[in-house]
């Protein structure tokens, strides 16, 4: 007699997290991040800081499951990767765009277009249903991405830098604006970033990275309410502690 | 204005030095006919050219609709199976080597005087650059685009139709480009190894009887074919490709 398997109740706190346990990985000889732990709890936004190629993108690879580790482990629920650059689609409209995560698995294009529709008009996109890329503002491009990367439907988001290439009055707006989505839309979330401030605006820990290969050098908890104001004293100390660990005398 | 203008300009200048070479006594006129006589053929016999050339047209649009066939599924083969592409790609290259000129009455021996060989001809004169710079398109898709599509869990098929077909599509229209102006120098090789109809026929019957005007009139005809050819080529690649033709700009705020 064959037994149904039992199936473990797993509740949300168990199943939407990220587990990094001593990870290393090389690349031939080049170690992109050496004995690297971190945890991430459901519905946490970890943002994790670091210098130039400290093993940022390859900590977000591991998570999506793009790579292995070559020692150590990575317990991950599914997730979904927002790339640095925007990577749309440049034959298709903003709406395409945004369901490609649909149309990716499966999904018709009408039922893909459907469930997008509300999405555009709750980012601000309404009216660009049928733009190309091309014709979008950087700031624009940057949502549709992250758009596209949430109607994946993973519980958690891997954000590799999702802000760098915009200009300062820009990227300040789409971090509040993230601030907002992310209240409203709640996931398990990395974000990688080399700025210390949208770190600091944006998550609930900041984890600090050696430059390569990449170890974790503090781990600083932003216990301050939100909407956060860059100007707000306590997020200037945070701030300063995170680039004080990063090695950046004040 | 400028784009047109000066290469016709320049063009009249030519036709004009060879007009003047030959009116002054440079070459015999029934060897070398002058322009205007090229041009008085190509008037006065236009039923015949005209005839001939729906016969030429017709076997490199259809060759190269072949062609375009052929050199698809072989780049979407090659570009899915690393082995066939191994296999495939040095012989591909080393068909470029055949003298063509020779292996068309080859072909027209065993396939016979219908447009068979002639398609065959054409289609392999052509598909060469199709394949090539498909192949390169399809490869040369974002890597990270394609991570992204796994951390969507699209299958390796919905990221070929999503991804990469649309991607390969400009790779497409560039080889086509190149593919038309060699594949009707294939459709004349063609018509030359053995054929009763056709432009390449019609410049054999001439040349054998000394009708040498209309002999040019063949050839500019072929010519201009493959130009026009080119040109509705572009227009077409321009409104089915709109995308790659914008640069990237912050339009809207």
């Amino acid at each position: 007699m064959i037994e149904a398997p039992v199936k473990e109740p797993r509740d949300l706190l168990e199943r939407d997290t990220v587990t990094l346990e001593v990870v290393s990985r090389k690349y031939g000889e080049l170690a992109a991040l050496a004995g690297v732990s971190l945890r991430v709890r459901a519905q946490e936004t970890v943002a994790v800081v670091g210098p130039s190629g400290c093993g940022k993108t390859t900590l977000l690879e591991l998570i999506c499951g793009l790579q292995r580790p070559d020692c150590g482990c990575v317990t991950a629920a599914p997730a979904a990767l927002m790339p640095q650059r925007d990577l749309l689609l440049p034959w298709l409209g903003a709406l395409d765009n945004a369901a490609l995560a649909l149309r990716a698995r499966g999904v018709s294009r009408e039922q893909a277009r459907a469930t997008a529709q509300p999405w555009l008009a709750r980012f601000g996109l309404d009216g660009f249903e049928h733009t190309r890329p091309a014709a979008l503002s950087g700031g624009m491009r940057q949502r549709v991405s992250f758009l596209r990367t949430l109607l994946a439907g993973k519980p958690v988001l891997a954000l590799d830098e999702p802000f760098a290439a915009l200009d300062a009055i820009t990227r300040a707006e789409m971090q509040s604006w993230l601030a907002h989505v992310l209240e409203r839309e709640p996931r398990t979330v990395v974000l990688v970033t080399h700025d210390v401030e949208e770190a600091v605006i944006l998550a609930d820990r900041v984890v600090v990275f050696s430059p390569r290969p990449g170890r974790v050098l503090a781990d600083i908890a932003v216990p301050l309410p939100r909407p956060r104001r860059r100007v707000d004293p306590a997020v200037v100390e945070l701030r300063e502690r995170a680039l004080h660990a990063l090695g950046v005398p004040s | 204005m400028k784009r047109v203008g000066l290469p016709l300009a320049l063009l009249a200048l030519l036709l004009g030095v060879w007009e003047l070479y030959v009116d002054l006594g440079g070459a015999d006129p029934v060897i070398l006919p002058p322009p205007h006589d090229v041009l008085k053929s190509l008037v006065d016999d236009r039923g015949l050219l005209w005839s001939n050339f729906l016969v030429s047209a017709r076997e490199v649009v259809l060759g190269i609709v072949l062609a375009v066939m052929v050199a698809l599924l072989l780049a979407i083969a090659i570009h899915f199976s690393a082995t066939l592409r191994r296999a495939a790609y040095p012989l591909l290259i080393a068909s470029q080597t055949i003298p063509f000129p020779m292996l068309a009455p080859l072909l027209v021996l065993w396939l016979g005087f219908g447009i068979a060989p002639k398609l065959v001809v054409i289609a392999i004169v052509s598909f060469f650059p199709i394949v090539v710079t498909t192949f390169a398109a399809l490869e040369a898709v974002d890597r990270d685009l394609l991570k992204l599509m796994r951390t969507f869990d699209a299958s390796r098929g919905r990221t070929f139709w999503h991804v990469e077909l649309p991607s390969a599509l400009p790779g497409v229209f560039t080889g086509t480009k190149v593919a038309v102006v060699v594949a009707v120098i294939g459709a004349v090789f063609a018509e030359l190894a053995g054929a009763n109809s056709g432009l390449g026929y019609l410049f054999q019957q001439a040349e054998a009887n000394l009708l040498i005007p209309r002999a040019y009139a063949a050839v500019v005809i072929l010519s201009l074919f493959a130009i026009v050819l080119f040109a509705l080529l572009t227009i077409a690649e321009h409104r089915v490709l709109p995308w790659a033709y914008q640069s990237r700009g912050d339009v809207a705020q």
